[in-house]
């Protein structure tokens, strides 16, 4: 119990996917312009992240890491270069359903999130989490707790920047960093920020 | 075919990664070194490339609502194909890459440059285009990973170039450079350098200083 409290907090402040991995760059720097969109997107990363990263680690232990297929009498088989193309069609497929689910029985929240559930599936930060899960050879509890911790610790990420732009926009920014410039800037200040829970022996 | 244009706008006057806010993660990410980006660099503009070539060249045969898994597909087999040819070569440069040569699939660079470019221009232009793109994109990365390499470590491509305090140099290392933070710090700055020499890429502001207000005393 206390490795997975350990393993959540780690992923969420010490090694947040955004801040420190860079991952899922693009939405974060481009959706970042007001709260509401900022925090709409955060929650469908998690629960995209919930449930794709625990898939996709049941997928590589069963199907295609080296020797996994022991099950089906194919002991030798290896099929782990098909992972990324695996992994994609995992995620892609999941939005798709997630969409109609949502779109079926919870109207509200499909109204909510509508437009950003489309662009989760270009989203670097689920490819990457399915990725750093397979690379760091986590188990199906941990792959469940990372993909609630990294998602959670991303939504963060994205709704304090969020908060901070909102804020930003009435600054005399210098011509030329206005807009993009200075989000960098601000996005390396906060990941400074981050880093300071670095220190934090969990 | 204006070739040329199509190599050298993506470079600076339509960049990637400093106009079109695409592609950034991998920017961030492996610039801490050179030869690693060196890599990366080869790596994607080949990816997009190819994918542009592809995606035009089925354009035409594919229906417009499943386009994105066609895209998908083709990338994500290109993709594989360099992960394996880098696995094969360059072991070491792949394992210090870790998730980022897969995480091309999802580069917005890519998705976006099929989208926007292949899926209306013939094949040979989509090609340039992709090759373009790339370069744009990896002259980004190599003055990141100069900067970062050079003054975070002393050294280019792993030759010492600056000598170390720690090693009886005069050259203190600055740690900061190698840390995440810096990349961020420094696409900043490129970006406002870019903006000041081509006045046209300057965002409009949110909202404008209003001019002062108080009535002006009047010439009666």
């Amino acid at each position: 119990m206390e490795a997975y409290l350990s393993l959540f907090v780690r992923s969420i402040f010490i090694d947040n996917i955004a801040l420190a991995f860079f991952l899922g760059m693009c939405t974060f720097l481009a959706i970042s312009k007001k709260i509401g969109a900022a925090f709409g997107l955060g929650i469908a990363v998690v629960v995209v992240q919930v449930i794709t990263v625990p898939v996709n680690n049941l997928l590589y232990n069963f199907v295609l890491a080296d020797g996994a297929l022991a099950w089906a009498g194919l002991p030798d088989v290896d099929l782990s270069f098909l992972g990324l193309i695996t992994y994609i069609g995992v995620i892609a497929a999941l939005v798709q359903i997630l969409e109609m689910i949502l779109d079926k029985y919870f109207p509200a929240l499909y109204n909510a999130l509508g437009v950003f559930l489309p662009l989760i599936t270009v989203n670097c930060a689920i490819l990457g989490g399915s990725l750093l899960m397979v690379q760091r050879d986590y188990d199906f509890g941990e792959s469940v707790v990372f993909g609630a911790g990294s998602g959670v610790g991303w939504a963060l990420a994205i709704t304090a920047l969020a908060g901070i732009r909102e804020k930003m926009k009435y600054s005399d920014v210098p011509e030329g960093l206005r807009g993009l410039g200075i989000t960098f800037i601000t996005v390396g200040l906060m990941s400074l920020g981050f880093m300071s829970f670095g220190g934090i022996d969990l | 075919m204006k070739v040329k244009e199509l190599l050298f706008a993506p470079v600076f006057s339509n960049n990637p990664i400093a106009l079109q806010i695409l592609g950034i993660c991998s920017a961030l990410a492996v610039t801490s070194k050179l030869s690693v980006t060196l890599v990366m660099c080869i790596a994607l503009t080949s990816v997009t490339a190819f994918s542009n070539l592809f995606v035009s060249l089925v354009r035409n045969h594919a229906p417009g609502n499943i386009r994105i898994i066609v895209q998908m597909t083709i990338i994500a087999s290109l993709v594989i194909v360099v992960d394996e040819v880098l696995k094969a070569y360059a072991y070491e440069i792949s394992k210090q890459l870790s998730v980022f040569v897969g995480l091309i699939i999802t580069n917005c660079i890519v998705m976006g440059r099929a989208e926007a470019f292949a899926m209306k221009n013939p094949p040979l232009a989509s090609f340039f285009d992709g090759v373009g793109n790339g370069l744009g994109y990896s002259a980004i990365l190599i003055a990141l990973a100069v900067i970062r390499e050079l003054f975070g470590s002393g050294s280019l491509l792993g030759h010492q170039i600056l000598p170390l305090a720690t090693e009886g140099g005069w050259y203190t290392p600055n740690g900061l450079l190698l840390m995440p933070p810096s990349a961020f710090f420094l696409i900043g700055l490129f970006i406002w350098g870019i903006r000041v020499w081509k006045k046209d890429q300057i965002e409009a502001p949110d909202y404008k200083m209003a001019p002062n207000t108080k009535p002006q005393a009047q010439e009666v």
